[in-house]
């Protein structure tokens, strides 16, 4: 494609787009300029759902089969990332410096705020902005800085932890959902009285595995880097 | 104009960006980021139009609905990312990084 064309392709193409956003904006524009949606519904069912914040009820309880589905593209791309980076992502830790004396200390300082923080997290998502999203993030964070801090510092856990770590959140969920079903007949419709601890044990299950899948997502498929290294070298070694 | 509207039409404003970027940028990683500029652009349209009457608290099921749509663009950007560095390390894959030049300015 000759320079020229290219341009000239490129403007018309800016100039559709300039139209498609002038469009939607006029639309922004003509909406009415005060209106609640759906938060009264909500609101007038939120004492049923086990959770006082609206935002969580909505999560888990409502739409709770969205938030299942999400747990499961989080899975499928984990394991996406797992097996298009199979080990050529792994950074060679035998020429990462251990980190000096003041990493460290901050390290040490910050890594118990953090489960504590996430903790508060997933607590507090029951009745104020927080949750499983929210903690398992804060969660993933300390993985990711203890991985670019020094990787042999993590703990090497055995790869059938590590697959079980990843896919917690959508079993538990799973599981509750179609147990639930039992009782009510409808995928995760939670009894009246059980949804406030039924929420919690899904939440709980649902921090751990996005706090795993963000961090294997971040470390290019895998969290105990040590173990693909260690692979890889075999490889390497072998004729 | 109203606050919820200027948002509303500045996530609109990144939506446009994003979407220009990714049909004309050849590089893959600016493909990727383009992605995620209309995401956020998206993201923020729908926060914004869920907090229209300002006294009253938002709309919940559209914050809902974006804080999923935010771990789901996390993780579709990963799986890009690692796509995207595993056609780059391949030999004789095609690598529009070494003619960046020809990206319009």
């Amino acid at each position: 494609m000759s320079s020229v064309t290219g341009r000239v392709v490129r403007r018309c193409f800016a100039l559709m787009v300039l139209m498609l956003v002038g469009g939607i904006g006029w639309t922004i524009l003509s909406l009415p300029t005060e209106w609640n949606g759906l938060s009264d519904h909500v609101a007038a069912r939120l004492d049923e759902s086990g959770a006082r914040n609206p935002v969580t009820a909505v999560l888990l309880s409502f739409r709770g089969y969205d938030t299942l589905l999400e747990i499961g593209v989080l899975l499928l791309a984990a394991l996406a990332v797992r097996s298009v980076a199979a080990d050529r992502n792994q950074t060679d830790t035998s020429i990462v410096e251990p980190p000096g004396l003041v990493l460290m200390g901050l390290l040490r300082l910050v890594a118990p705020l953090i489960v504590l923080v996430a903790g508060y997290l997933l607590w507090v998502g029951g009745h104020a902005p927080g949750g499983a999203f929210q903690a398992g993030a804060v969660l993933a964070s300390l993985v990711v800085l203890v991985l670019l801090c020094d990787p042999r510092l993590l703990p090497r856990i055995p790869n059938w932890l590590e697959r079980l770590l990843l896919s917690l959140g959508l079993f538990v969920f799973i599981g509750v959902g179609l147990s639930v079903m039992a009782f009510h007949g409808a995928l995760l419709q939670y009894p009246p009285g059980q949804a406030k601890w039924l929420i919690l044990v899904v939440e709980a299950a649902c921090t751990l595995s996005i706090a795993a899948v963000l961090a294997a997502l971040f470390a290019g498929g895998r969290i105990a880097s040590l173990d693909g290294l260690e692979s890889r070298t075999q490889k390497e070694e072998g004729p | 104009m109203t606050a919820a509207s200027l948002y509303a039409l500045c996530g609109l404003a990144l939506f446009g960006v994003g979407f220009y970027a990714v049909v004309v940028h050849v590089h893959r990683l600016r493909k990727v980021l383009a992605v995620n500029v209309m995401g956020s652009g998206v993201f923020l349209v729908l926060v914004a139009l869920a907090y229209r009457t300002p006294n009253a608290p938002p709309d919940p099921v559209p914050h809902a609905m974006v804080l999923t749509g935010i771990v789901v663009a996390v993780s579709a950007t990963a799986v890009a990312l690692s796509l995207v560095r595993r056609i780059h390390g391949e030999p004789g894959g095609v690598n529009p990084s070494e003619n960046v030049k020809e990206t319009p300015r």
